[in-house]
Order: C-alpha cells, then sequence, then structure tokens
C-alpha cells in the first residue's frame, strides 16, 4: 500500500483533473451531437467554478447545495444566452458563444469584490474527494447513455444531420438544441464546481479562450461519435503532457506534433467504432 | 366542393422573393382521399407551394387551411403533428443513421414516455420504444425495406433511399402526404415500383398530394389534376381534361408562332 500512498500523493491531482476534463469534453460532446459548434463551454465551467467557490467561501454552505448551485447557474445563463444565439448556425454559432466567453472572463477580472479580479480567489477548502469526481463522471455518462438510446438522442442526432427534415419529422428543434446547450452548461459547471474545490486556486485566466480550445480539441480527437471518444480524448491529452516530461524544453512542440498527426490520420477521431468493424472486418476475411 | 370533404384548402395565396412573384393567387382544394396531382414546368413554383404548406416559408398573402384549422404562422414541427407530412425533391434522410432509426425520428411525436421513464429506462420506456420498433418495422415493410432495417441509410440505392423517405414520413401519423417529384432520377422499373407502393398507400387511406415531372406517372396515378405556370393555377381537372386543355398544351409545348419564328431564323442565311 505504500506505493500507492506515495503514488496518490504525487498524481492524486492528475488522476482527478482526468476526471473533470472527461466532464468538460462530453459537455462540449453534447452539443456536437445536436449539431452545435459551441466555445463557451470553458465559461460556463468558469461560472460554475465561481459560483461554487464564492458560496463556499463566503457561506459555506454544504457541498452538496454548492455543486448543485454550481451546475444551476451556468445552465440559467445558458438558457438566457441560448434564446438569442441559437437561432445562429455553423461558424456564426461559434463566433457568438466564443465572445460570450470573452465576456466572462472579463466579467470574472473586474467583478474584483466579488471574485478578486486578477488575483483570483485563494484557500477554497479541498471538499472534492476522489469518489464525487467518479460519481460525477459515471452519473454523467449514464445520463447521457440513456438520452442516445432514446427519442432525445434520436433527435440530436437528426438535428445534426438535417435540421428541416427534423422539424418536419414533428420535432422541435429549437426546443431540442435549447436542451443540449443547457445540459452541456450544466455539465461543464459541474467540472468546473469539483475543479474549484480541487485546486485550492482559482483565476479568470483559466476559463479563458485556450480552456475553450483545449476541451473542444479532447472531444474532436476522441472522436465524437460514440461516448467513449470524449472520455478518451480529454485522458489523452491530459497524460500527453505528463508523458512527454523528457522531451523537457520541446515537450509543447512534440504534444502539438503528436495532435496534428493523429488529426490528420484519424480524421474522425481515435475512438470510431465504425473503423473497428472495418478491421475487425478485414482481420476475418483474411482468416 | 363541401367543406367536410376539403383536407387541404389554399385560398388566394401568393409568394413573392422580392419582386419575383413566385405564386399568385393560388387557390386549391384537396379531397379528404385519393391521389391529387400538380404539374407545371420548370420554375413554376410548385416545391413553393410544399414550402408555404409545410410552414417552411410563410406566405406574402392569402390563407392555407388543413381541416379547416389555419397554419398561419405555425412551425413546421407543428404543422407535422397536425398530420401533414412530406418528402424532398433532393432526397433528405438521415444518411448516417440505420434505417430503422430513420423511421423511429419520424416516431418521435408518438412515443409517450416522461424524462423519469426516460431516465431510469422504465417499463414504460422499454415497452414504448419496443412498440416504436415495431410499428417502424412494419412501415419498413410496407415499402419492402424491411430486411435492410439495420443497415446505413447511406448504402441504399437511390430508389430505396426515396422509400425509406416515404416510410419515414408515413411514420409521423399523417392524414396528408405531400410528395415532391417522387420519381425523380428513377429508372421505368422503379418508377413502376414506387407507382404501386404509392397506390398502395393510397389505399390505405392516407391523401396524396404530389408534384411531378413525369406526365404519364401523373396520368397514371392521379384522378384529380392541377397545372402551375409562372405561379398561376391554369387548369384543373381529370387527365383527360388536363391532356386536352390548349393552355397547358401551349405552357409544356409553346406556341405554334414560336416554332414558325424558330424555322424562319434556321432559314435565314
Amino acid at each position: 500500500m505504500e506505493w500507492f500512498n506515495n503514488f496518490w500523493a504525487i498524481y492524486s491531482n492528475l488522476v482527478l483533473t482526468l476526471g473533470t476534463n472527461a466532464l468538460l469534453a462530453l459537455s462540449i460532446y453534447l452539443t456536437l451531437s445536436c449539431g452545435m459548434l459551441v466555445i463557451s463551454n470553458a465559461a460556463f465551467m468558469g461560472i460554475g467554478a465561481y459560483t461554487s467557490a464564492i458560496l463556499t467561501i463566503n457561506y459555506s454552505l454544504p457541498f452538496v447545495l454548492v455543486i448543485g448551485i454550481g451546475m444551476g447557474a451556468p445552465a440559467l445563463m445558458a438558457f438566457v444566452i441560448g434564446k438569442p444565439t441559437l437561432r445562429l448556425s455553423g461558424v456564426y454559432l461559434a463566433m457568438a458563444t466564443l465572445a460570450f466567453g470573452e465576456v466572462v472572463r472579463i466579467a470574472l477580472l473586474n467583478a474584483e469584490f466579488l471574485t478578486g479580479g486578477a488575483l483570483g480567489l485563494n484557500g477554497i477548502p479541498q471538499s472534492t474527494q476522489w469518489w464525487h469526481v467518479v460519481l460525477a463522471l459515471l452519473l454523467t455518462l449514464a445520463l447521457l447513455w440513456r438520452l442516445r438510446r432514446s427519442r432525445v438522442g434520436r433527435a440530436f442526432e437528426s438535428i445534426k444531420e438535417d435540421e428541416t427534415a427534423a422539424g418536419l419529422m414533428g420535432i422541435d428543434v429549437a426546443s431540442f438544441k435549447m436542451l443540449a446547450f443547457v445540459l452541456g452548461a450544466a455539465i461543464a459547471g459541474l467540472a468546473g464546481a469539483l475543479n474549484a474545490h480541487l485546486t485550492f486556486f482559482i483565476s479568470p485566466g483559466e476559463y479563458g479562450f485556450d480552456r475553450g480550445v483545449d476541451i473542444l480539441t479532447m472531444t474532436v480527437l476522441g472522436g465524437v461519435n460514440s461516448l467513449t471518444g470524449p472520455v478518451v480524448g480529454a485522458f489523452i491529452l491530459t497524460l500527453l503532457p505528463e508523458m512527454l516530461r523528457s522531451f523537457k524544453d520541446f515537450r509543447l512542440v512534440v504534444n502539438g506534433f503528436i495532435l496534428v498527426l493523429i488529426v490528420l490520420f484519424l480524421p474522425k477521431g481515435i475512438w470510431d467504432p465504425a473503423r473497428f468493424r472495418q478491421w475487425f472486418d478485414k482481420k476475418s476475411d483474411r482468416a | 366542393m363541401s367543406i367536410s370533404n376539403t383536407r387541404l384548402r389554399l385560398q388566394a395565396v401568393s409568394r413573392h422573393f422580392g419582386g419575383l412573384k413566385v405564386l399568385q393567387d393560388v387557390n386549391l382544394d384537396i379531397a379528404q382521399t385519393g391521389i391529387f396531382g400538380l404539374i407545371g414546368p420548370n420554375g413554376a413554383g410548385k416545391t413553393t407551394v410544399f414550402n408555404l404548406i409545410t410552414g417552411l416559408l410563410p406566405p406574402t398573402s392569402g390563407r392555407i387551411e388543413f381541416n379547416g384549422q389555419d397554419l398561419a404562422g405555425r412551425k413546421p414541427h407543428e404543422i407535422t403533428r397536425l398530420g401533414i407530412a412530406r418528402t424532398f425533391q433532393n432526397i433528405r434522410i438521415f444518411k448516417e443513421m440505420s434505417l430503422l432509426e430513420n423511421v423511429m425520428v419520424g416516431l418521435h411525436a408518438q412515443l409517450h414516455y416522461g424524462t423519469l421513464g426516460l431516465l431510469t429506462g422504465s417499463s414504460l420506456f422499454r415497452s414504448e420504444e419496443k412498440r416504436g420498433r415495431d410499428r417502424a418495422r412494419e412501415l419498413l415493410s410496407w415499402v419492402k425495406l424491411d430486411h435492410k432495417a439495420a443497415d446505413t441509410a447511406d448504402n441504399l440505392s437511390y430508389g430505396d433511399q426515396r422509400k425509406l423517405e416515404l416510410a419515414r414520413a408515413l411514420a409521423t401519423n399523417p392524414k396528408l402526404l405531400l410528395l415532391d417529384e417522387p420519381v425523380a432520377g428513377m429508372n421505368s422499373g422503379e418508377k413502376v415500383e414506387l407507382m404501386n407502393e404509392i397506390r398502395n398507400i393510397s389505399e390505405r387511406g392516407y391523401a396524396i398530394f404530389m408534384i411531378e415531372h413525369d406526365m404519364r406517372f401523373v396520368m397514371g396515378l392521379c384522378s384529380d389534376i392541377a397545372v402551375l405556370n409562372f405561379g398561376r393555377i391554369i387548369a384543373r381537372g381529370t387527365p383527360d381534361t388536363i391532356r386536352r386543355d390548349p393552355q397547358v398544351i401551349e405552357a409544356y409545348l409553346g406556341r405554334e408562332d414560336d416554332e414558325v419564328t424558330l424555322d424562319e431564323e434556321e432559314t435565314t442565311p
């Protein structure tokens, strides 16, 4: 057990980050599965993180309640900004949500009385236990799995493939897009709240454009055709920089190079069930 | 035609795109049952009629009634739920889904399990999903595609894709089925096959309103035909009346003095 204690002392943060990053990847997977390119998940994560941290520090509310509000606040925000922005599609939706993300970051930076401005919030109690993260991830996966196999999942997929045809099948396109957007925001908020109570310190810079692109990369890299894809993508993007420590100064270069290779040769993501089937068929043909 | 016998009524419907008057003062009554055909040359405004009925476009003026209900301001999904389904001229199936899933999307509004049922996977959820799958298989069997239910829709032949679109439209439980050029791009064997499918569907009690170029196909299927030319209805009646109507002949074949001028041009050196 001693080796485990050592391991945990060093790597617990990394292991739990795997979980929160997987949640973030799943949050953007949800909107992508409904055909929307949304880049505001980092901002929703930030809203969740700040809301929960402020509640814990200033009001010392119970942790469960804090997590709940940390999910509710970004969901509400998503509902409000979703009303006007979800009429947009494609890159225009991406631009609008990108702009919203910047607005959130700058608001966090300037609302010093509440957020501590650029100095961030310090001394957040480390209430997040490892099983909180595991439970959150499992519940989220269970929820998304159920959605996929129901009329809701079919509605999302049909909207992704052809919005007009989906509407003519009796699907309320606007409502389902809103559902995907709000649910995605809640999951991002959950990741933010868990993460804030894990890292002791949060600042506005963590929830900017870079983070938004990171989240998107995890999901696209992993593949958006299944629930496994985003989780795999999140794990790889979290672990890769750690494993490349021996490259020292060239670490980020090698990291980027590997990502480029994956995108070039596996355009549908690493986890692509259709390709796995193809491989399998080829092997059985030869046999 | 008495009101009770009218399924769909277009009253003085016009649609303009800027200065372009695509439809002008179109009046149409479509009966409760039977196959109605709308024909006309390219660019006559036929597909626009469908886009107005299904709520994809609002009319510039005029009124559209379905079973006596005004359709103004209703969204496409609401109109579908009232009982109007359509297919598209350029097929719009969900290519990455299986045939069964395609049809199940059409059943969307008919599967009733609440959010709780969905989240817990209750017996209600399972029985409703099973009912949906069974119904989807039945609809696929109507168009003889049930043996391919698990295939990806993208792998289907062109004719089969049209049939799948038909099954998917029927899944929404429509009272009126709008078919936009159902045999476009099909070979004659596929055309005959589809003609039989459409006749079968009509005999099951669905009202059918189709737009078509293929005269033989329309004349063979429809008992009631209207002709649209430059955004106006220029003729209406049985296939025989339409075939003899001088205005229709002119719209399709041109006027005699056009040919004369053409001849003159050719003979001048």
